[in-house]
């Protein structure tokens, strides 16, 4: 077993002005090469803390983090993040924005043409060849979104790191770019950690599904196989004895086990 | 210190009515007017009545503001200590008549007058950019740096832009540059403050994206920072330019040499207060369309912020 990204009793302690506070607690973690693993958990149960804490954002404070054999010690582009809010630069053009990652990672080596290239390489990969010249602000939240997404994938990072990248999309548009996604991994075959709150977003796409307790000090509760075959159809899984079992486990751990109290 | 601003930095940024040294927000929407269609063929009669009102509120009221504006005067003027509208335009069209000649140092005309105040302006103001911006980068970037110098401009920052001036002369040894060492300090604060502040509320989506892809400190700057803090830098420096501009007129009149302010000063003591007036509302042109172009510049480089 391949043993890319470990994660091995990590915590994290907030210190706060009423003493600690205790955010995670043990987390153990091993995601295999070419895997999709979704943390999934109630609001403030620290799963974006957790991937905050491979992409190298914060630091943990007990345990640590291995990623491709080397120990996490700060953010780097061989851990790419999609983050929730795009977080594209307006000043640039959708082009620009995925040449300033490509730059960074193959400048050094490669010659411009090649970065162009990649560039264009990554925005054909989401199917916004016609947008490369556009501005942010011109484009949907979909694409914006699906930029970040070409951004992550053109640095080709060891792990992939998805922070609710459908959060503040529509359902459709969601579900069109889960669709993407499926498809993009396939043929990338990359190794992803993914944060959500969608119980189907999260049956869908993963080959495991960990869920977190409910902070403060969340853990993980429980760990799911996803044993679906792939190419998976949204379609087809909806009725889906298999699928719907999966869904069901997870729904059980997140509204029976962890119910949150009223917030 | 009130600064007079025009009708369109009051309408669309509340934020610059603070005193002029606050920091405020980078100018979002600029006087950018909508876009004035041509008048189709068939328009409807509410499209019409839309246009009518249009024009009364964009042309109609500013001119009968105008108009007000000179009435009151003119009635106040009947008073007799101040001259009307009529005289103050003869007096102007001989102040404008020829505008470059130059009979004696102290003869000179109006068109010397405005660019030694420009240059003097053009000069302080330019020196205080030069020092200010890249000053407003390091307390923005560096906490320390930030809260190092914090004591030093919070104490300075409130004194009158014409204290400087003795100091000035006292160091420069010349008039002539101790107004310029007045515009430079006066016109500082608004810049180091406006592009600190801009530094520091860079959103943190910006900043992780930059340690995500962990790119040198050069590529932050020119590729993230600079950008991000541009619009509230060019803020600092209208609000920059508008103390200047203030203030030169002052501090002429302190220091004599061709110039607007002592121009004002002159007239005062020749006692032909028509002239004054010609120079309060070149002054006051001058002073509005310094504004507008910053404002403009402003607009090339609002890459509309609401896409973040």
């Amino acid at each position: 077993m391949d043993k890319h990204l470990i994660i091995e009793g990590v915590g994290v302690t907030f210190e706060t002005k009423r003493g600690p506070f205790v955010a995670l607690r043990d987390v153990d973690l091993v995601v295999r090469k070419g895997e999709f693993v979704t943390l999934i958990g109630h609001s403030g149960c620290g799963k974006s803390t957790l991937l905050n804490l491979v992409a190298g954002l914060l630091h943990p404070t007990a345990g640590h983090i291995i990623a491709v054999g080397r120990e996490v010690a700060g953010p780097g582009p061989d851990r790419a993040v999609v983050f929730q809010n795009h977080s594209l630069l307006p000043w640039m053009t959708c082009f620009d924005n995925v040449y300033l990652a490509v730059e960074r990672v193959f400048g050094g080596s490669e010659p411009k043409a090649k970065l162009r290239e990649r560039t264009a390489a990554a925005l054909a990969l989401v199917h916004l060849e016609h947008a490369a010249q556009k501005h942010p602000n011109e484009i949907s939240g979909g694409m914006k979104q699906r930029v970040g997404i070409a951004r992550a994938l053109a640095m080709q990072p060891k792990v992939l790191l998805l922070d609710e990248p459908f959060g503040a999309l529509d359902a459709l548009t969601r579900a069109l770019l889960q669709d993407e996604l499926i498809k993009i991994v396939a043929q990338t075959g990359s190794t992803v950690l993914m944060v959500t709150h969608d119980v189907d977003e999260a049956v869908l796409l993963s080959d495991r599904v960990v869920m977190l307790t409910n902070g403060p000090a969340a853990t993980i509760g429980e760990v799911l196989d996803i044993d679906l075959p792939r190419p998976r159809d949204r379609l087809a899984l909806a009725n889906d004895a298999r699928y719907m079992a999966c869904r069901s486990a997870v729904l059980a751990f997140l509204y029976q086990k962890q119910m949150k109290q009223a917030a | 210190m009130t600064a007079a601003l025009p009708r369109t930095a009051l309408t669309h940024e509340p934020a610059v009515t603070d005193a002029a040294n606050e920091p405020a927000a980078p100018a979002r929407t600029t006087a950018r007017p909508p876009a004035s269609t041509p008048v189709p063929a068939g328009l409807s009669a509410a499209a019409v009545r839309r246009r009518r009102t249009e024009l009364l509120l964009r042309v109609l009221a500013p001119l009968l503001g105008l108009l007000v504006f000179v009435g009151l005067w003119s009635l106040v003027a009947k008073g007799g200590s101040i001259p009307g509208p009529q005289v103050t335009f003869d007096a102007a069209r001989e102040v404008f008549a020829d505008p470059f000649h130059r009979n004696s140092p102290n003869d000179q005309g109006i068109g010397w007058k405005i660019l030694n105040s420009l240059s003097r302006v053009g000069i302080g103001f330019g020196l205080a950019a030069l020092v200010g911006i890249p000053l407003g980068f390091l307390i923005g970037r560096f906490r320390f740096l930030g809260n190092m110098t914090d004591p030093v401009i919070s104490l300075l920052r409130p004194v009158s832009p014409l204290a400087w001036l003795p100091i000035g002369l006292l160091v420069f040894k010349s008039a002539n540059y101790a107004a310029i060492w007045t515009i430079f300090i006066s016109s500082i604060w608004p810049m180091i403050i406006n592009t600190a502040v801009g530094v520091q509320r860079i959103p943190q989506d910006y900043m992780n994206v930059a340690r995500v892809l962990n790119l040198s400190e050069w590529k932050i700057f020119t590729k993230i920072l600079f950008p991000a803090v541009l619009p509230y830098m060019l803020t600092g420096v209208r609000l920059s330019i508008g103390v200047a501009w203030l203030v030169i007129v002052a501090a002429e009149m302190l220091t004599g040499g061709v110039g607007l302010g002592f121009w004002v000063w002159d007239e005062w003591n020749n006692l032909k207060v028509e002239n004054i007036l010609v120079a309060i509302i070149v002054i006051g042109v001058i002073g509005l369309a310094l504004e507008q172009l910053l404002i403009l510049l402003a607009g090339r480089f609002d890459y509309a912020r609401n896409g973040a």
